[in-house]
């Protein structure tokens, strides 16, 4: 659970710097997404590193989500008879939100793939489809000119935060990382770091574009 | 001061418990909390009723067998031991709910006193050192390092009173086990065991059926020795290199 976190951490990481690159406009973000498809060749064949990235994602989706469905049964087993009062001492809101959050970010992952990655649907009525399957640039920009969908980015991306903030700390536990106080409160202070950098790095595109500061 | 008190009562362990109200007046601030469920159970008995069982020894902090979940907390709203608590932490007229540990891994035996052998079981799968057993050796023939010994002390004040369980969301007893782990860990002779002690302990752990730790840290807050949430992170370490030990 807590190599896979990770591994989603890194990647997540990666996703957001190359997403930041919308900012430099259409003909470096397009130069950038059909790079992401060549990057290797000719060692790896074309989409080679994609397709890697892609399967080791998606065994880490299972391998978490796996882990993360057997905690739940286990803590609610291991509870059966429930408390009629429970007061919570110190518990962080990430942390309460662990399984809910990650369900939330599941169904949002489902519904990113769809909309950028597998279908691509033209939501935006002043583009056509083709100027959308053209151009990763016009895909993403003409859909984040729609407040829904922006609003569905802004919690989403809150709730990763909110599950980055606990779960980065939470594996440093797991991997026997924080074997002293100042230990601890240095993995707290960078998970909330990592937390609150991957919140703001992914929306600064969407509402850039969204108020106008961008692709206008 | 006068108080509501609700209380889970149940007949034995195979019996449906429930809550029951109760009224009691008269208490003194100076009390500890178990002293007002003696007299509460003095009103009781000479009412015919069946007092209300609890367990308790020492009653000063030491022995780990007191502890009731008062209010949704641990040992109630201080860090300490249900024996130590005083009722001046409650303000007259409040009604408190007084319910056993919750863990299907600690069953309740009667009211409010819950059967914690499976704390019993992990200890004995690998919470001890293999020594000869005859006069105490010079204590200056084996040195420990100041900060391990510290550790060590530290982690070895856990008194198995069984707050880190109930009042974890998971009902898991990592914290337990982890302050046995680093008490051990930490000296010189807890080392021959490193690696068998962890991998025993774990799985006894969790074949008595204790939930999975996710780090949210009410343990530690709830413990009344302050065992602290580093315990863990020790244990996860002595797992993760418990192939290297056993080497
Ligand atoms: C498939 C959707 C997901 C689900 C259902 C899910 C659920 C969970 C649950 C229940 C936990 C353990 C609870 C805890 O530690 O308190 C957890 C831990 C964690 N998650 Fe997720 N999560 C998902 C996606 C993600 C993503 C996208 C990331 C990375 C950005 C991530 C990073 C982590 C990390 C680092 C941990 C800590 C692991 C540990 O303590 O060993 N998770 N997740
Ligand atoms: S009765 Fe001994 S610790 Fe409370």
């Amino acid at each position: 659970m807590a190599v896979t976190g990770v591994i989603f951490v890194l990647f997540v990481l990666a996703h957001m710097y190359g997403n930041l690159k919308l900012l430099s406009g259409q003909l470096a973000f397009d130069e950038y997404a059909h790079h992401l498809r060549v990057f290797g060749e000719p060692m790896l064949p074309k989409m080679g590193l994609l397709w890697i990235m892609r399967i080791v994602l998606l065994v880490s989706v299972v391998i978490h989500a796996y882990a993360a469905f057997t905690l739940w049964g286990r803590a609610n087993n291991a509870r059966s008879t429930r408390y009629a009062v429970h007061k919570m001492a110190q518990a962080s809101l990430s942390s309460r939100f662990m399984r809910w959050g990650g369900v939330t970010i599941l169904l949002f992952v489902i519904f990113h793939l769809i909309h950028f990655t597998i279908v691509k649907p033209n939501i935006n009525a002043d583009y056509t489809q083709a100027q959308i399957d053209a151009s990763p640039y016009i895909m993403a920009t003409a859909s984040f000119k729609i407040w829904w969908v922006v609003l569905i980015y802004v919690l989403a991306m809150i709730a990763l935060g909110m599950h980055i903030n606990h779960g980065l700390w939470s594996a440093t536990q797991t991997l026997g990382w924080a074997n002293s106080p100042s230990a601890r409160a240095t993995a707290k202070g960078i998970a909330l770091i990592v937390a609150a950098l991957t919140v703001v790095g992914f929306l600064i595109p969407p509402l850039a574009v969204a108020f106008g500061l961008i692709a206008k | 001061m006068r108080l509501t008190l609700k209380i889970w009562r149940q007949a034995n362990a195979s019996a449906k418990g429930s809550m029951h109200t109760y009224e009691i007046d008269g208490i003194s601030p100076e009390e500890s909390f178990l002293e007002m469920l003696d007299e509460l159970n003095e009103q009781l008995t000479a009412k015919g009723e069946d007092p209300v069982a609890f367990d308790s020894d020492c009653r000063e902090g030491i022995c780990g067998m007191c502890g009731l979940m008062i209010s949704g907390q641990a040992h109630g709203p201080e860090v300490t031991t249900t024996c130590q608590l005083h009722m001046r932490s409650f303000n007259d007229g409040d009604t408190i709910t007084v319910e056993p540990w919750r863990a299907d891994a600690f069953p309740v035996v009667k009211d409010l006193v819950v059967d914690r052998s499976a704390f019993d079981r992990i200890i004995q799968s690998g919470g001890f050192i293999s020594a000869n057993t005859g006069s105490a050796p010079e204590a200056h023939s084996t040195p420990v390092p100041k900060p391990k010994a510290d550790r060590a002390f530290d982690a070895a004040t856990c008194i198995g009173c069984g707050a880190c369980v109930a009042a974890c969301p998971n009902a898991s007893g990592m914290l337990f086990m982890g302050a046995k782990i680093t008490h051990l860990g930490e000296l010189p002779q807890g080392q021959a065991e490193r690696g068998s002690r962890v991998r025993a302990m774990v799985a006894t752990h969790d074949g008595e059926g204790f939930g999975g730790c996710t780090n949210i840290g009410e343990c530690a807050a709830a413990c009344p020795k302050e065992i602290p949430l580093d315990v863990i992170s020790q244990l996860n370490n002595d797992l993760r290199n418990s192939g290297k030990y056993l080497r």
